[in-house]
């Protein structure tokens, strides 16, 4: 008896005309596009991002725990940074859920697959199919966030200049450049996600836990981001870059953190891309009631995640060295006195004051923690600064107090303590009336990597 | 000079884990020939038609589809259509919109616009080819899963349980298509519980029990094979008709006479050329005969011979 398993494959030019990728790639988007959710989903991104930032904008309140939210009153382009934040955290995740979480898993359940693979004939170009199209929903969902939520601010509010995370002024064509490429940055943990998606909905077939691992990983990382993680490990999460592009807003932008916590995405989308596709095509179709590997899911998914997470921590780990919180105190006076000094020349614009350059002022803080009895490292709403400038010509020197909430990921909202005329208060007295003070309360960002202070 | 068959199986072997779901399997299905396959389920019958299909790979043995080796890749020789488990339909598209996507998938143009209707008219499924395919009932989802296989112009068509679901219009159509396929030279293989769909459809059936081939062959050589079959007798008189049988060589009578439709019935239980002889007597004896037929199809009988020592010696 001739064993055929043990024997060569059949001559090429016996074999089958091939499904080309392309043609399987329409046939998976036909299927996406035809399911009513994906559908509706589409519209919501294209649309309620434009309603919401438009509709917002117009309110008295605007949400000001929200990186940029207080801005939306000044500029069309802060709404679109306040749906990009809130992409990042809950949209994105959910959205590549219901994609690429989806997408090999509704053939389980539809009990197609055997359809299929007799239809293509290839597990490998069937794969290929689904993650190009799951991708290109997924693009189209963020390209629909990006551009409604920039329409909408634009329409409602106008083409401004946009206040940094530092305090300095973008003019509108910078902002347009910078919330763009901001969008463009969140697109590779995206990707990080849809690839675990793939995992998901591969390994662990019509089981919902398939369906919802991307959303679930998302929510981990998010939670480790909250926790006193050191600077590494933050880093090396798929998920940081949905922080980091923060960074694109100060002056000079902090970009070392960005491109980390990009290129940890990319590696992670192609890792989990790769090891759904080893999981894939050695999956047995005879089975009609597949419901995932199961306990094989774990040594061929989720260790090899694990893996990645430590390889990823050690790279940065030894790349950078940050195996600390990364929030220090002379970062934190470095940050509190640019901002304060951006804010200043504002507010002194605002009052119509005689104006002052960011030199001349010459702001200084000095900041601790606890009341100065703890040590002034690490997250915690109990940092205090106190705020010092020059004025030209006068030889007081300007003070003011702030309370400062930092999070684990760098990020504070420093609240004004006085003096009232100062920063006490959330409304300044112009000659045109009353205008929103920008020194009452504004947003900032610690780098958390290592640098070195300039000038 | 011989056609090569559309399928050569030879010691087919299929283990999943410790168990082994085909053994050792040989298969012969000639071209335009509609092949029956029969057994208990967990026979094995929906491994062999993954393997035809190319869901799996076997685990030793050669299989030959279409004169082209099937080699240990997840795929099949084009020319192979089908489906097991049931058609594979997405049900937010509709009837044409399934077989178009479907089309546009192979590539095949003429496939496309007249390809479809006329796939949909073969299965009598033209007034609700606009309709979405989550409201089809199972006979309709068969159909429009046959339509599919239709498309592609098969040389070997597989198909598990085309007729579950079917009602007697939709099994016409069924029938219909799966023999002008046959006399076409499409080899069709199919498996069913239903015998009578298979003796109505099949030339040669294969009945497996626990992985293995219990019978190969024609249905005629299966009933000569077989061991006595009861047949149902009606007549114009009963009573006669109970005394000649009663007279004949190897012809046995059951005790007591049933009613059937209403008639008084007699159920003899006799070998092929036994029956015959009645028959001749009957009609010497001026008895007119209304209805002979077996009580239990003859493959049916064989299928429950031929299996059931199999089941019991697991």
């Amino acid at each position: 008896m001739t064993a055929t398993a043990t024997a060569p494959a059949a001559p090429a030019a016996a074999g089958p005309p091939r499904v080309s990728v392309a043609r399987g790639y329409r046939f998976e988007v036909v299927k996406l596009v035809s399911q009513w959710r994906v559908r509706l989903v589409v519209l919501a991104c294209w649309l309620a991002p434009a309603l919401f930032v438009a509709a917002v904008s117009q309110q008295s309140t605007l949400p000001s725990d929200t990186l940029f939210g207080r801005w939306m009153h000044a500029t069309g382009w802060a709404g679109s940074l306040v749906i990009l934040g809130f992409s990042g955290t809950w949209a994105l995740p959910l959205l590549t859920s219901l994609v690429a979480g989806d997408v090999f898993a509704a053939e389980d359940r539809l009990g197609t697959w055997r359809h299929l693979l007799v239809a293509v004939r290839s597990p490998r170009r069937i794969f290929a199919a689904k993650a190009l199209a799951s991708l290109t929903v997924i693009l189209l969902l963020v390209v629909g966030l990006a551009a409604s939520s920039i329409v909408g601010g634009l329409l409602a509010v106008g083409n401004h200049p946009l206040v940094g995370l530092d305090g300095h002024l973008l003019a509108p064509s910078d902002a347009a450049g910078k919330v763009l490429m901001a969008w463009a940055c969140v697109l590779a943990p995206t990707l990080a996600l849809a690839a675990i998606g793939l995992l998901g909905s591969v390994a662990l077939g019509r089981s919902p836990m398939g369906l919802l691992l991307p959303a679930l990983v998302a929510l981990a990382m998010q939670l480790a981001q909250m926790l006193p993680l050191p600077v590494a490990v933050r880093l090396a999460l798929p998920g940081y870059a949905f922080i980091s592009w923060s960074g694109l807003f100060t002056d000079p932008g902090q970009l070392r953190p960005l491109a980390v916590g990009v290129a940890v995405s990319l590696v992670w989308a192609v890792v989990a891309t790769a090891l759904a596709y080893a999981v894939f095509v050695r999956r047995d179709f005879t089975n009609a009631s597949y419901d995932g590997h199961g306990r094989r899911a774990v040594t061929v998914g989720v260790l090899p995640l694990a893996a990645l997470l430590g390889a990823t921590v050690a790279g940065v780990a030894v790349a950078t060295p940050s195996m600390h919180s990364g929030i220090e105190q002379d970062k934190v006076q470095r940050s509190v006195a640019v901002a304060f000094a951006h804010l200043y020349r504002m507010q002194t614009d605002e009052l119509n004051r005689p104006a002052v350059t960011e030199a001349q002022l010459r702001v200084s803080a000095a900041c601790n923690k606890g009341g100065g009895q703890r040590t002034a490292e690490g997250a915690g709403n109990d940092w205090r600064c106190v705020v010092s400038w020059h004025l030209p010509g006068v030889r007081a020197v300007g003070s003011a107090v702030y309370q400062l909430d930092i999070t684990s990921d760098g990020r504070f909202v420093a609240d004004g303590d006085g003096p009232k005329e100062v920063n006490g208060y959330f409304l300044v007295r112009t000659p045109n009336g009353d205008a929103p003070n920008p020194l009452w309360q504004f947003d900032g960002n610690v780098e958390l990597l290592d640098t070195t202070p300039k000038g | 000079m011989d056609t090569p068959p559309a399928v050569r199986a030879r010691g087919i072997t299929k283990c999943f884990g410790e168990v082994v779901a085909l053994d050792g399997i040989d298969l012969d299905v000639a071209q335009g020939q509609i092949h029956g396959l029969v057994g208990p389920n967990g026979a094995g019958k929906t491994t062999l038609l993954g393997l035809l299909l190319g869901l799996a790979a076997a685990d030793s043995g050669s299989l030959d589809i279409l004169d082209t080796p099937v080699g240990r890749a997840l795929t099949a020789p084009e020319g192979v259509a089908g489906f097991v488990d049931g058609p594979g339909l997405y049900p937010s598209l509709t009837a044409r919109q399934n077989l178009a996507a479907l089309a546009a998938l192979r590539g095949g143009r003429r496939a496309r616009g007249a390809g479809i209707d006329d796939a949909l008219d073969q299965v009598g499924l033209t007034d609700v080819a606009a309709d979405k395919a989550r409201g089809f009932s199972l006979g309709m989802r068969q159909r429009l899963g046959l339509a599919a296989a239709l498309l592609t112009r098969p040389r070997l068509l597989v198909l598990d349980e085309p007729s579950n679901g079917l009602d007697p219009a939709g099994k016409k159509h069924v029938h219909g298509v799966l023999t002008r396929l046959a006399a076409e030279g499409t080899a069709v293989v199919l498996s069913s519980h239903r015998m009578d769909d298979l003796e109505a459809l099949c030339s040669e059936v294969t009945i497996l029990s626990t992985g293995r081939i219990v019978f190969t062959g024609p249905l005629s050589k299966l009933a000569a094979e077989n061991s006595e079959l009861d047949y149902r007798l009606l007549t114009s008189d009963p009573q006669t008709a109970r005394r000649i049988a009663d007279g004949t060589a190897d012809v046995h009578v059951a005790g007591s006479a049933a009613e059937w439709r209403g008639a008084e019935a007699l159920v003899v239980r006799a070998l092929v050329p036994a029956l015959d002889e009645l028959v001749a007597h009957l009609v010497r004896d001026g008895v007119a005969i209304r209805e002979l037929a077996p009580v239990v199809s003859p493959l049916e009988a064989a299928f429950l011979a031929l299996t059931e020592p199999q089941e019991a010696g697991r």
